[in-house]
Formats: structure tokens, sequence, C-alpha cells
């Protein structure tokens, strides 16, 4: 056993910002209880926004039209590139617009079951009724969704639900939402109540007699690195699913904010909870640096098939029906071919395993729209996906209308992030997480079109409430720029900046990151063991080792350098990874996006093992390749009563 | 497949920058155009050269950061397509590629293949949105919006902010961006009461951060990757005018 997969067990970590009672006025009695903050003080209150996705850029905008002071940093060139553009399919909202039996409780619920009972009830309650509010606003604001004849908003039903909540944009929901926040942020810049800080990237927190007081961060062009000082900072720098390598993320997602945060005290939450994406264009070759995302609304009208026998090679329009295995259909067949995410994932990978995978490796199996083609007509299905056609068709060189996709799963998107109690505020206090970056409402599974939502609901509504709270209750003398907490951060920075730099090995970091990607997602992907979680709890110190002493960063830190910037990334992920397989090792049951090959069901389905695992687990960093601590979160349900989740 | 490329090489924003030439040798046809430099970059990196700077990261063509002219075309010669999803199958083996950056007066080069296009964002900030403060939106199903102009305004909307029409446009022009924001915004009955104020406001900062006029030679709607309507310019020059007659009227 290796000294990480040690760890310790600490003191249970409780969420004390939620009210007790009824779950329904849960919501509404915190924002009673919340300290209001005098409109002339919020003046002279600054806030830090590191990210400026849907979470961070609604925050920061709503931030300054409240008042206060807000300084915003992203890494891209401009805010409107972070990468919640880049979601396709839609956002939920309980408006029950179309009748058909849906309500705030009901999206609740799915949510609650959707995320395998490993969620808390109360902040998932506040999403559901949250969500109502967030598509007037978006509408308000002039995103263009898409809208029956008679004026009206359409919905869709999407990925696991059986209402149709979903409101969409063709297949650029998260560009035209994240549009609108970009929008209310360049507002508040000319306003004067924002300072944007493009190409500026988080390289360190700084804490000042235990609260988050600033950042220390880096001018990506000139390479200076400065601390930025506030009185609270908001952390809105997204998931970490690029410690696979290969993912769907941009290639500049990273978790350096969250790991520096988690480095100095904030904890982090179960992140094990990785969701891997049925309907990804399958990899190409070794050259292959991202893999892009076919949005899951495919899969309303596409059937996933392989064929029967092993082997079958021929054109995909030349198998018979009877020669077909429409594989999710058989085994589910209330939802077919609209079973929750991990299912649909792990569906693909079985019959792969099998040896009946399609295309190049076998690692592929066909989405095919045949029969709505013949149902509806070309110009219908065209309406509905033509820019995901084109899309396939121009990374394929393959035409979706002639002959069936094929799709792979791949990583999506990461449930477990920093541990945040109900007012969305981490264990380090006025250090607030929004959006992916935080553990809080998807428990071991998101639902399809439900990012978007928690993006908006956090930035928009919920924080913006919450850390006023903070500020009216905590001490705000201005931080000394000498203070030796902002010189010891702004010295860690400058060390580590250094160090990259002067290794000057003979490995690019390229090739360290595409080998951790690829142990983790041999042994910490679709499907986990433990001996597959310990081989790699061996390896990944090893190779974070080698990468210490033999990593290549050509250049200087004072220039626009973009290895040394994922030089900085890739040395957090090595410690990340080793933590996500730790807690993957520690979690003896599979739920949700965790499949434990130990924990199955007789017919193959994830086997949760509540009596030991009812709660989220919020690790604590002691040092670098040290063992952490564990402090268990314990979950209760007192609405939605646990039950195996089925979806036959 | 084998390919040699020229490519635009600048130290900084002060040097003066030259072409230089590299030969990848093995490119697969599968490959993206981004990812044919990943290659050429992690081969650089070995040999102890500098790798290429260039912006980039959906890498799905949503993001608009790509910003390379690919054989003297923004994003290269395939229709409707970002450089992240170029691929190579377009180009034949033994192929001379030459890969500048994006050029205008408004987009200053940084480094290499990486330029700034911050003006954008101030044209932005400048009136492109709808005054709308969290909290204070009626019923999403308030105000109907016939479906013809939320389609159109959906077209508009589009724009990925890549900044090709203006390396497109031989006068450096942006009008393409700033008529798919005004016409986007314009079509919704949301964004009527600031549709004169928006756009004076909108040309004065597009003007002022040094982007040329538009003489409708129509290279941007060509270069676009998300084929905004060249009709969108017209729609600009009609909104213009209106807000200017408007306000000599109040005035």
């Amino acid at each position: 056993m290796t000294t990480y997969s040690d760890f310790t067990i600490g003191e249970p970590v409780a969420d004390r910002a939620a009210p007790d009672g009824p779950i329904e006025t849960r919501w509404e009695r915190r924002r009673f209880g919340v300290k209001l903050v005098n409109p002339a003080n919020k003046r002279k209150m600054h806030v830090i926004v590191v990210g400026t996705g849907l979470a961070g850029g609604s925050a920061s905008a709503t931030l300054a039209e409240l008042g206060y002071r807000v300084s915003s940093f992203c890494y891209q060139d401009s805010p409107r590139r972070a990468h919640s553009i880049a979601a396709q399919g839609g956002i939920n909202a309980a408006k029950n617009y179309r009748n058909d039996g849906d309500s705030v409780h009901r999206l609740f619920y799915d949510t609650v079951k959707g995320g395998d009972f490993r969620a808390r009830e109360s902040n998932v309650h506040r999403l559901a009724e949250i969500s109502r509010q967030i598509i007037d606003q978006c509408v308000a604001q002039g995103v263009p969704f898409a809208r029956e004849y008679g004026g009206l908003l359409d919905n869709r039903s999407f990925g696991g639900a059986q209402v149709s909540r979903t409101f969409y944009a063709r297949g650029q929901t998260g560009q035209q939402l994240l549009l609108g926040a970009y929008q209310a942020l360049e507002r508040q810049v000319d306003a004067g109540g924002v300072t944007m800080y493009p190409r500026h990237e988080m390289l360190e927190l700084i804490v000042v007699d235990g609260h988050a007081r600033g950042i220390v961060a880096r001018d990506l062009i000139t390479g200076e690195t400065r601390s930025h000082l506030a009185d609270a900072v908001v952390l809105a720098s997204g998931g970490y699913g690029n410690v696979f390598f290969l993912s769907t993320n941009a290639k500049g997602c990273n978790v350096t904010a969250s790991w520096r945060a988690h480095r100095k005290g904030a904890l982090f939450a179960n992140p094990c909870f990785t969701q891997i994406h049925p309907t990804c264009i399958p990899v190409s070759g070794d050259h292959q640096s991202k893999l892009t995302l076919m949005s899951e609304s495919l899969r309303n009208d596409g059937r996933v098939w392989v064929p029967l026998e092993k082997g079958d090679d021929r054109d995909p329009n030349l198998i018979p029906e009877a020669e077909r295995d429409y594989f999710l259909e058989r085994q589910y067949p209330a939802f077919g071919n609209l079973v929750p995410r991990d299912i649909a994932s792990r569906a693909a990978k079985n019959v792969c395993d099998e040896g009946r995978g399609v295309g190049p490796g076998g690692l592929g199996v066909f989405l095919d729209f045949a029969e709505v083609i013949r149902r509806l007509g070309r110009p219908a299905v065209e309406a509905r996906y033509g820019n995901l056609f084109q899309m396939y068709q121009r990374i394929t060189g393959e035409d979706p209308y002639q002959v069936p996709m094929r799709i792979y799963p791949a990583v999506h998107y990461t449930m477990g992030g920093l541990w945040v109690d109900y007012d969305l505020q981490s264990t380090i206090p006025g250090l607030f997480v929004v959006g992916e970056a935080n553990f809080s409402d998807h428990g071991a599974n998101r639902l399809g079109a439900s990012a978007l939502m928690q993006g908006l609901a956090d930035g928009y509504f919920v924080l913006p409430s919450t850390i006023g709270d903070y500020l009216a209750t905590s001490d705000h003398d201005p931080v000394d720029p000498d203070h030796p907490a902002v010189k010891a951060a702004e010295e860690e920075v400058a060390q580590r900046i250094d160090t990259l730099l002067s290794i000057n090995g003979t490995r690019t970091v390229d090739s360290f990151h595409r080998e951790l990607g690829h142990l983790m997602w041999e042994h910490c992907g679709m499907e986990r063991t433990e001996a597959g979680l310990r081989k790699a709890l061996d390896r990944i110190p090893e190779l974070r080792k080698e990468f210490w002493e033999n990593v290549l960063v050509p250049g200087t830190g004072v220039e626009l350098n973009q290895s040394l910037e994922r030089a900085g990334r890739v040395g957090d992920f090595f410690e990340l990874a080793e933590l996500m397989c730790l807690d993957a090792l520690h979690r003896n049951e599979s739920c949700g996006g965790h499949f434990r090959a130990e924990s199955q069901t007789p017919d193959g389905e994830a086997a949760r093992d509540d009596e030991h695992f009812s709660y989220a687990a919020a690790w604590e960093f002691t040092g670098r390749g040290e063992a952490p601590v564990l402090h268990k979160e314990d979950l209760t349900f007192e609405y939605v009563a646990p039950t195996q989740r089925s979806y036959k | 497949m084998r390919l040699h490329l020229k490519v635009w090489r600048q130290h900084d924003a002060d040097d003066r920058g030259s072409m230089k030439r590299y030969d990848v040798d093995d490119a697969s046809p599968d490959m993206s155009f981004l990812e044919l430099l990943d290659v050429l970059n992690e081969k650089l990196t070995v040999d102890g050269e500098e790798p290429v700077a260039f912006d980039h990261d959906c890498r799905e063509g949503i993001c608009g950061a790509c910003s390379m002219v690919i054989d003297g075309q923004p994003h290269g010669p395939e229709k409707a397509t970002t450089t992240c999803q170029l691929h190579l199958r377009h180009f034949k083996d033994g192929d001379t590629i030459t890969v500048e950056p994006f050029r205008a007066g408004a987009f200053p080069v940084v480094k290499d293949l990486v330029v700034d296009r911050g003006a954008f964002d101030r044209i932005i900030a400048a009136g492109g949105y709808i005054s709308a403060p969290t909290g204070s939106a009626p019923d999403a199903h308030a105000v109907p919006v016939p479906k013809d102009q939320a389609d159109r305004a959906f077209t508009a909307a589009a724009c990925i902010g890549c900044g090709a029409c203006v390396a497109a446009c031989p006068n450096g022009s942006g009008s393409l961006f700033l008529g798919a924001k005004i016409t986007h915004l314009g079509e919704m009955p949301q964004g009527r009461p600031e549709r004169n104020s928006r756009v004076l406001a909108m040309v004065e900062e597009h003007d002022a951060s040094g982007f040329g006029g538009c003489t409708n030679t129509g290279e941007c709607a060509v270069a676009c990757p998300k084929e905004i309507p060249l009709d969108v310019i017209s729609q600009l020059n009609r909104d213009y005018l209106a807000a200017r007659k408007a306000r000599r009227r109040s005035a």
C-alpha cells in the first residue's frame, strides 16, 4: 500500500447555513436571515471574482449592479470565451409551460434522484426554485431562445427527463446564455463597477488571519505576478475534467485556482465524481488534443446501436434490422435512448468491451437518424440538429444524413469540487465558490441541461444574496500590501515559476499531461476497481516526481509563455489526480458517475451502499503526497427517499 | 503527410517579426490545423526552440479564440469553419501553407499569431447589451417574440467575436461584428428601448478603436465562420441613420 492511499478521518463537516424546517421556504427564510449591507457601504467593498463563465460572469455583473466594487479575472483574452460558451443542449427550468406535470418539486426530485442521492436536499430544492427566475432574467436580456410560431418559448425533453422543461437556443444554448451574462458584465465595466483583468491567471489565494483576502495573479502577456486584495474572493473557475488530458473541456480549463485554495485550507469534496458523456466524437488518433461533444439532445431522435455480432465491419447501412442491437432500448425499455448519462456511457463501454464496437479500434457505437429522417423528413431534422450534423461532418468527414454517426463516451463535467455550505462559502471564511467549481448540487451525477441552470442560479441569484451576509458581519480593515501573508503568497508563486523554468529537463509538459490523462482514464474513468486505483496511486507519484525533475519549459517568466502556463496547471493536476484516485478507492460503492466494479447489482447496475457511504467526502490537504484527512458531511434525505435508481 | 509551413514569428508587440519556415513530416489528414501546430510546437520545444504562440481554447468552433490567417484567408480555405475545426484532409501532401496572425489596425499583434482583440469588448461595453439588472425581469412569457424575429435575432447572435471579418476586410472594418450585435438586440422587443442609443454608442467606440469604415466589399461575410449574413450591415446603417435623425429631432 502506498503512503498516499492511507488517510485519516477527521471531524465531520456540516452545513450550518441552511435553515431547518420546511424545505419549500428554506431559501426564502435564509434570504430574510442574511444581514444586509448598507448601499453606501457596498461601494467601499471589493470582491474578486475568478472566472467569467456563466457563474462568474453573472456573479460579477450582479454584484456590480448591487453596488459592490468588483475585479473580474479570466485567463482568456476576453471574458466571452469562457468554456460555458460551448454548452450545446439547453437549460432546465420548472416552468411547466407544457402542462406536462412539471413543478419545482419534480425538478428537485429528479435532480436528487439523478444525482444518485449524493447531493444536499436544501441546495437542490433552491436550485429548482430559482430555475424559473433564470429563464425570465435571460429572456429580458435578449437571449434568443427557440420559440414557437405563436411567439412563446419552445421546450424539449432532455436526457433523463420525462417532462419537457429544457429551454434552448438551437445547439448553442451555452453561447447565448454566456453572451447574455457577458454583455451584462461589460455593461458594468463601462459603468465602472467592474474592473476586468483578461489574460490573467490566478496562481495563489491570499489568506490573512484565516480569511480569504485576495489572490496572486499573473499577467499572461507581461508575465508580471502581483497580488490583488479585496474583502472577499469568489472562485468561478470551472471543473477539472482536463486532468484526463482528453476531455470535452477547453484546452485551458484547469484546476489551479481551486487547487491553490484547497492547499490553503479549503476542503475539496467528492473529487472522484466525474461525468462521462455518452455522445462524443470518438478519438481518431494519437495526435488528438481534445474531444468534441455532440449534444445529448441527439438522443431524443437518434437511436443507439451496434451490430449483434462481434467484428461485423459491414457498411452500417447494409446491416439489416434483425442483425442490429439497439442495446439501450433493449436494456432500458422505459427510458430507451434517454437514460441518464452515466448509464448510457457504461452501456456503450460494455458493448465495446464485448468486441462489438464500431470504427477505429472498436471504440464507438452508432447513433442513427435514419428513422427520424424517414418519419419527419430531412428539413425537420436539419432544423433541429443542423449545426450539430455540420460539426460532426467537419470533424469526421462523414455525412450523418447518409451514414449513422459514431459516438463514444468522453469526460465532460466534474460534479466534485470545493466544498461549500448553503451560502456557497467554502471552509475558508470569505472564499465563495460558484458553478462547476463547487460540489454542491449534482451529487454523483449531473442531469442534462442542469449545469447552465446551476451556474446561473449561483451567479445571478444565490451568491449576490449570501455574500452580503459575510461582508456585513466580517471585519474589513484593509490588508497591508506588505502583510507577511501577502508577501509569502507572492514568494510561493515566484518560486514555483522559477522552479518550472529552471528544471530544463527533456520531456515536454504535454507528454506528461498525456501520460497522466491516460492513467486516469484507464483506472479512474468509466469503471474503477481497487486493483486499478492502487496501480494508479503507485504510478502517479512516480510520474509527478519525474515531472518536477525532468520537465522542459522553454522561454522565460517575463513574457507570454504558453508552455509555462500549461506546466503550472499540469503540476496541480498531478496532486488532484492522486486525491481523485484515493477518493474513488475509499468510496467502496457505486453511485452515479462513480462505478466501482466490486459494487454492482446482479444485472450489472451500480449498487449504492447507503449504510456506509451516504455522505459527501470532503478532503483536507496536508502536504504534497501526504495522507489527507477525510471530513464527512452526512447526507440526510427527508423529502426524497433513497431508492436504487431504475430506468428499466 | 508532409507539410511545409511558413509561420509568422514576432517576439512581442515591438518586434518587427518575420516569416519562418518549418517542416512537419508526420501530419495526419485527421488532425485539426491546431493539432498540426501542437505537433510542430512539441518538436520545437524538444529542439530547444521557442514554440509558436497562438490563441485557442474550446477547439470546437465556438469560443472564437482562433486568430490566424491561413494561406491568405482568415481561418483558412474551408467555408464556415474556424481554424480549430479545419482538418488537414483539406490539404495535400507536400503543400506549403502560410500562417499569419489576423492583421488589422485595431488588432495589434501581441506575439507570433496572438493578437489583441480587446477593442471588441470595448464596443460591447459601449452599448452591446440590453439593460436588465438581475431580478428585474417579468415572466418570460410576458412578451411573445414572433418566430421570424427570434430566428433572425438568433442568426445574428451566433457571432463568436473572433474578428475574422475585420481581418478579411481591406479597410479593417468591424462592421459585420457591429451589425450582428445591433441586429440581434434590435430584433427583439426587449432591445427596442435602447435601440438608438445603442447604435450611436457602439459606432462611436468602433471608430475610436481604429477600425476602418465599410465599403461593401463583402469579404467579411465570406470569411465569417458562423455565416453572419451581410444584411446585418444594412441593418446597422439603417439603425444608425434613424438614430442620428432622432437625435437631431430631439436636440
